[in-house]
């Protein structure tokens, strides 16, 4: 069975056709060759395909395309606000050297901007002390657990945490200020 | 020994040149190459390991619209060489393992490729399948060489006779299990086939090896095969040798010409057609003096390979070079059983082959009363214990320094199970890591000059290695030129022949066909050379080789934590220390370094691939059940390296560094889990239940 639906992806517009089992996932990748969430898994076990939805981190391989009709979708690749343009996480994971193969990497930098919303709105997570008070920011360690709690799933086989890491701490550092 | 280069782009810690698109997202992979209008293609896996395929049926699969044909052995092509049984796809109906290939469906969408895989109902005359490994196996049998091309069994002196003598020994057996390399992009290919010429854009960890084993699996011209691959998301060697999902998508793009074919494996099928690492038994001897001296040591190896085909991994092979002992014995026996086949995982050899060892060491120090780092030190080779020849540059004494330093391992108390924090049980402990420095024999450059810029072309491969950005750092000192006038352009078999990425020796090989490359060109053209000007240059073998060994050396530093109720396993601090010659890009290698250590960490605490002897089948076939390590299991991680002047190794002065890392990692964090606890786990992983005090 197929179905007609619409896509915001990066800023762009796209009608499209997809048999209803389509995942969100496939829709961007092998329907509108928007391939920079990717696909390690399928099975929402590794992260490699996340994006973000009305700026909250979703996985699009657990996600049916079906549920999205009208959706904003945000990938690594439109997040920067011009093509020549940096977004913060993009340029903390290249300096801290945050990634080697690049296949989880768009995945993390999703990850990433999402968690770092979720700090800023206080929410807390599994690490926060005082889930009341919501995440310590001010005290580096603190902080440094929440983002390791955090982006734990998003799974990195080059084994680039220690980088993905500092580049949080860095941005997460100039949100505060 | 070669005149090594000046290093000016040599030692800078540039970032990724292949940084921005990787961020992004939009550094292209296999699966994504934009194609037209492509196929999906989705293979059908054996379901018994040994057995044939008595029937095929594909009725329900090609009823279904969008369905554009189903393979099976009886319609597949004829390939034109099936003496690799691995890659003899749809060849025949004997099942070789559970999981292989035994049909492959093409459909417009990959929801209808997916759905009709499902719907091919195969029917097999099952045999009884034999896939238990075991040390007690009457079958067991002594491979012609172990991987790649290493004697099976070393002898020397007698170590039973020192056995019985020595005043001192450890005697025990060691096991790592089956693992699997699970790099985040599955295999994955792009295949075209059009006007007799076949394009394959592969995730590879060598562009030119997949299109050797393509024309000659084939029939084919190298001149009618082109393969491609600028970026690889991953392979730890698993895509160091095409496995049967490429014979398979190139063989579905031969049945559609024209029209392009995509086939990605599954995580799940990953884990029967991809590799892996064979479990082993290691049954270690271990003789020394009361000073700790050894005078005997011994590794005796049983592993497992395929039935339908060999691959005998070499983890007796460190041990013939890491400590002096008169009396010496390596030994290796292999088990063919109905089980996928196995291959290389980083570091093949020396990843398993120094758990053991590395163990051992740690039980004999224990027995004596010693520091694990002095008795290392203390049986430190004068020159290869194995050959006699001397070490081109060996720094194991300088790395342990240097790495207790660091670490603070002075005034530890060596007793184990001595001390309780917070309801937790605190250990450390040291490993040493080593990994050959290797050059392949083929690969060549060439070096153009257009509109002030140089242009390098090798078809080289970049797993995120940093081959991107490194070879460009060679290529400019090489030239003497501003590493930014220098392009190097890599990952396609229409640039020059490359050899693979794998032993660590992409760096030696290509890069010193880079320097060939250049010297050929200012040979020709000198410093001021024209628009279009080109040569090219090929590596040479190292002459040096002859009167020298050589290899990289590390020391792993281990802090843990074992919670005391609930035997949760943690490593708070993880040091490694390595001497690998000099380090062209300091950014990029300390990623190398630290990638290896965190899949170390996974082998010590986590993997383990658990298949079911009855069946055949690896039953943790994903990411939720073969855990690899997470973000928060990395806790304070550290590379360094010690300063190496190797003038032996190349011209870049470089050592293979992207397997060291995993080496030794888990003897350091098990060595550590028994002077935390007093368990010694001799058995990988550390898990809870095994290392959890008795009480
Ligand atoms: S591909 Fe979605 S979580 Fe792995
Ligand atoms: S960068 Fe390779 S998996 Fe993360």
């Amino acid at each position: 069975m197929e179905t007609e639906l619409t896509l915001r992806v990066d800023g762009a517009t796209h009608h499209l056709r997809v048999d209803t089992r389509t995942s969100l996932l496939d829709a961007l990748r092998q329907r509108l060759g928007a391939t920079s969430p990717k696909k390690g898994c399928d099975h929402g076990q590794c992260g490699a395909c996340t994006v973000l939805v009305g700026g909250r981190r979703i996985l699009g391989c657990l996600a049916l395309a079906v549920a999205y009709d009208g959706a904003e979708v945000t990938t690594a690749a439109g997040l920067a606000p011009g093509p020549d343009e940096d977004h913060p996480v993009h340029r903390a994971f290249v300096d801290h050297d945050a990634f080697q193969c690049g296949y989880c990497t768009p995945g993390q930098v999703c990850s990433a901007v999402g968690v770092l919303d979720e700090l800023e709105r206080g929410w807390p997570s599994a690490a926060t002390a005082d889930v009341a008070g919501g995440p310590d920011l001010g005290d580096p360690e603190a902080l440094d657990r929440e983002i390791a709690e955090r982006m734990s799933g998003n799974l990195c086989r080059c084994g680039a945490y220690k980088g993905i890491r500092a580049a949080l701490a860095e941005v997460a550092e100039g949100v505060r200020r | 020994m070669t005149a090594t280069l000046e290093p000016r782009a040599i030692g800078r810690g540039l970032a990724r040149r292949d940084g921005g698109a990787k961020v992004r997202g939009v550094a292209i992979y296999a699966d994504e190459t934009p194609v037209p209008d492509p196929l999906f293609c989705r293979i059908v896996q054996a379901t018994v390991a040994r057995g044939r395929v008595s029937d095929v049926d594909t009725a329900g699969a090609t009823a279904l619209d969008g369905v554009v044909g189903v393979m099976t052995s009886t319609e597949a092509e004829r390939l034109a060489s099936t003496d690799d049984a691995e890659l003899a796809v749809l060849q025949g109906t004997e099942v070789g393992f559970r999981g292989q290939i035994v049909a492959a469906v093409l459909a417009e969408t990959d929801e209808v490729a997916r759905e009709a895989a499902d719907l091919v109902r195969v029917t097999y005359a099952e045999e009884q399948a034999d896939a238990r490994l075991s040390a007690d196996r009457g079958d067991l049998y002594t491979p012609e060489s172990v991987n790649p091309t290493y004697p099976p069994d070393t002898h020397e002196g007698d170590v039973a006779a020192a056995m019985a003598e020595a005043p001192v020994t450890v005697e025990q057996t060691y096991t790592t299990p089956m693992h699997h390399n699970n790099p985040m992009e599955p295999h994955a290919t792009t295949a075209l086939w059009e006007d007799g010429h076949l394009t394959l854009w592969d995730s590879t960890q060598g562009v030119h090896p997949v299109r050797q084993t393509v024309t000659q699996i084939f029939g084919l011209e190298p001149e009618q095969v082109r393969v491609v691959c600028p970026y690889v998301g991953g392979g730890f060697g698993s895509k160091g040798n095409p496995h049967a999902n490429v014979i398979m998508a190139a063989m579905a793009a031969r049945a559609v010409p024209g029209r392009p074919v995509r086939l990605a494996l599954t995580r799940q099928q990953m884990f029967s057609l991809a590799g892996y690492r064979t479990p082993t038994i290691q049954r270690m001897q271990l003789a020394a003096e009361r000073d700790g001296t050894l005078r005997g040591i011994a590794i005796d190896v049983v592993e497992q390979t395929s039935r339908i085909k060999e691959f005998a991994e070499q983890t007796g092979v460190p041990t013939r070079n890491m400590y002096a002992a008169p009396n010496r014995r390596t030994t290796h026996r292999l088990a063919a059983l109905d089980v996928p086949v196995p291959s290389w995982m980083r570091a093949p050899g020396e990843c398993p082959g120094m758990f053991g060892p590395e163990v051992a060491m740690d039980e004999l120090a224990a027995e004596l009363g010693l520091d694990p780092v002095e008795l290392r030190i203390r049986n430190e080779p004068e020159v290869d214990p194995e050959t006699g020849k001397p070490f081109s540059s060996r720094n194991l004494v300088a790395c342990l320094r240097e790495g207790a330093a660091r670490f603070g391992w002075a005034g530890r108390d060596h007793r184990p199970g001595m001390r309780l924090e917070d309801g937790w049980w605190v250990g450390t402990g040291v490993a040493a890591s080593v990994y050959p420095t290797m050059r392949m024999p083929k690969s060549t450059a060439t070096v153009t000059y257009d509109g002030g810029r140089y242009v390098a072309r090798i078809g080289a491969a970049d797993l995120g290695t940093g081959t991107w950005t490194v070879l460009p750092q060679i290529a400019a000192d090489a030239l003497d030129v501003p590493v930014e006038d220098v392009d190097v352009l890599i990952g396609d078999t229409d640039h020059p022949e490359a050899s693979v990425a794998g032993g660590s020796s992409g760096t030696t090989t290509w890069g010193s066909a880079l320097v060939e490359a250049v010297r050929e060109f200012r040979d020709k053209y000198g410093e001021d050379p024209h628009d279009g000007d080109a040569a090219s240059g090929s590596v040479n073998p190292n002459a040096a080789e002859e009167d020298y060994v050589m290899s990289a050396f590390g020391a792993q530093f281990a802090e843990v934590r074992v919670h005391a109720d609930t035997g949760e396993v943690r490593v708070p601090r993880l040091y490694g220390v390595f001497a690998a010659g000099r380090i062209v890009n300091p950014r990029l290698a300390r990623s190398q370094f630290l990638g290896g250590m965190t899949m170390g960490l996974g082998m010590a605490l986590h993997e383990q691939s658990l298949l079911d002897p009855r069946t055949g089948h690896v039953v943790n076939h994903d990411l939720a059940e073969y855990h690899v390590p997470a973000n928060a299991d990395v806790d304070d991680l550290q590379a360094h390296w010690v300063d190496e002047d190797d003038p032996y190794v190349n011209a870049m002065g470089s050592k293979g560094i992207g397997e060291i890392g995993i080496v030794g990692t888990a003897a350091a964090v098990a060595n550590a889990a028994w002077h935390a606890t007093g368990v010694r786990v001799r058995d990988l992983p550390v898990t809870l239940d095994r290392v959890l005090p008795a009480r």
